[in-house]
């Protein structure tokens, strides 16, 4: 039982990494039908660019406290990467805008090489210590479960910037103008609206959500590599499928669900096959629930259709 | 340049192709400021890519489009909106998941009077009074009549100077088509200038003073609406005798 909730906090909180990289890809496929397969690399850049910022805070202004320091890491990653993910929409995709749905998607995969070969010069291929400001240590268990105050932090600021998501979608005449493009770029542009601006609206935002996962899975984990970015990519890929790809609570949902599945499951996986494997294997859940979902329930949970839309 | 004399919209010699295949042919019409023009002419005729190319979500293969004087053949969709131009498009365009409140703000996209904004709403609900009960509402829920309502309303909300509309009536039943003529009758009487495309051919020579008639991608005839009704040629070919 003990292990049940414990990995239930777990889960919750990688569920969240995954469900803020999750609404990058699906805000980009709803509006685009393109699978951005460089959005995770965009997490990776984040985590890096966070990691440099901090050291050069940490050298030059060494009496900045900790938070202030990781906030001000934060931001300048936020920035470089809203920067990153326009860049990429402009010069990648834009004029690929009437290309048959495969270039862009081959497109998409070079972007995702061409970012981690950069990040491999800047950075070398060591893993780099991440500087722990939001300690590591668990706090005192509370019915046996151990939580860490950047575990907490973690919940706190996905939620939050989940709910700022979902209102700036639901209540703004951005968020009205995302949803109209998505639904119908020619009818949108008969209202005005100047759909590239909105496309790159929506890869400025997402880009922004994967810099602040890439902060937060570094700073949970302890480390950032070039590569970094590959297997939560994949899995919150996975998580906006089993949502619902184009459908943004799904992609919140699906980042959650999968995060527990995967959790919950590395917590029992021993048990489960007699010792034969142990949690390292905990990353097939998620392909397992990949695989599930597109055979039996292709459009996702929260998904209405995953017709041709472009 | 733009004085009480020039026409709203001239076209001259316009082309539009879909890669090699031309569907308009050079085609050459103008309208004048308040009038209320249609378009006829049989099923691929040209008359839906005609109105694309002047709304812009058709780029032309030659020839010339201008509006209020100024050539706007190289102008996006989105800019030829903001000067004026409004396109009710084919098969209404609503957002369908949208509600049906967002979708008339979206065509009030642009401005940023709001208080204008909220009284044209007021206004669009006098003349539309079933959309009022229905704002909440998502338009993919809403009949096909109320559809091309709200699609109508929404073009309104941005202030047209000139709209146009594709095939209004399409499959709508009879008394609901009676409704949204009359919607354009007084969008119309309003000193907005309306360029009208149908299929019912003879619902829009009785409703509009001036008619084109279009085949294959060209012009063939011009003329009041009434001079039409009577042609025989266009007799024998859109009304069906």
């Amino acid at each position: 039982m003990e292990t049940l909730l414990q990995q239930t906090v777990n889960g919750l909180v990688v569920g969240s990494v995954y469900a803020l990289v999750a609404l990058g890809y699906t805000m980009v496929y709803g509006i685009l039908g393109l699978i951005n397969f460089a959005h995770g690399d965009v997490l990776m850049v984040g985590a890096l660019v966070a990691l440099e910022a901090i050291r050069l805070i940490q050298t030059h202004a060494p009496e900045l406290g900790l938070v202030p320091t990781l906030l001000a890491g934060l931001s300048v990653s936020v920035l470089v990467c809203m920067v990153l993910g326009y860049t990429i929409e402009r010069t990648a995709y834009r004029r690929l805008r009437n290309a048959p749905r495969l270039a862009p998607l081959i497109t998409a995969i070079g972007v995702s090489f061409l970012l981690q070969t950069i990040a491999m010069i800047i950075w070398g291929r060591n893993y780099h210590t991440f500087p722990q400001l939001v300690s590591t240590t668990p706090l005192e268990p509370v019915a046996g479960v151990f939580i860490t105050p950047v575990q907490i932090a973690i919940l706190v600021v996905s939620a939050l910037l989940m709910m700022a998501l979902m209102l700036l979608v639901n209540k703004t005449r951005l968020g009205r103008a995302m949803r109209a493009t998505a639904e119908n770029h020619k009818v949108a542009s008969l209202m005005g609206v100047d759909t590239n601006k909105i496309i790159a609206a929506t890869f400025i935002i997402g880009s922004a959500l994967a810099a602040v996962a890439g902060v937060m899975f570094s700073s949970n984990y302890g480390i950032a590599h070039y590569a970094m970015g590959f297997m939560p990519g994949l899995k919150a890929f996975t998580a906006a499928v089993l949502g619902g790809i184009g459908n943004l609570g799904g992609a919140m949902l699906g980042g959650l669900v999968l995060g527990l599945v995967e959790s919950i499951g590395a917590g029992y996986i021993e048990d489960m096959s007699f010792g034969f494997l142990n949690s390292s294997y905990q990353d097939i859940f998620a392909f397992m629930i990949l695989g599930i979902v597109l055979i039996f329930r292709p459009t996702g949970l929260l998904g209405e259709r995953v017709a041709d839309r472009a | 340049m733009s004085d009480a004399n020039t026409p709203i919209l001239q076209l001259c010699d316009t082309k539009v192709a879909y890669g090699a295949i031309e569907a308009v042919k050079g085609i050459s019409l103008e309208l004048a400021k308040g009038e209320l023009v249609s378009l006829i002419g049989a099923n691929g005729a040209g008359k839906t890519t005609t109105l694309n190319a002047i709304a812009g979500t058709l780029g032309t293969a030659g020839g010339e489009i201008r509006y209020a004087g100024e050539a706007i053949d190289k102008l996006p969709a989105h800019k030829r909106l903001r000067k004026g131009l409004a396109l009710v498009p084919e098969g209404r365009g609503i957002f369908t998941r949208l509600t049906v409140e967002e979708n008339l703000r979206m065509g009030a996209y642009c401005r940023r009077d709001t208080d204008a904004v909220e009284a044209d709403m007021e206004r669009i609900f006098g003349m539309l009074p079933r959309v009022k009960e229905r704002l909440a509402q998502v338009a993919g829920t809403l009949s096909g009549g109320e559809q091309q309502m709200v699609a109508i309303g929404r073009a309104l909300l941005s202030r047209p100077r000139l709209l146009l509309l594709d095939e209004p009536s399409m499959g709508l039943a009879p008394l609901v088509v009676e409704k949204i003529f009359e919607v354009i009758r007084s969008v119309a009487a309003e000193g907005v200038t309306i360029l009208l495309v149908e299929q019912n051919a003879n619902l829009a020579l009785e409703f509009s003073r001036r008619a084109y008639v279009m085949e294959s991608g060209r012009i063939t005839l011009s003329g009041s609406g009434a001079d039409l009704l009577a042609d025989p040629k266009v007799r024998a070919a859109y009304l069906g005798e």
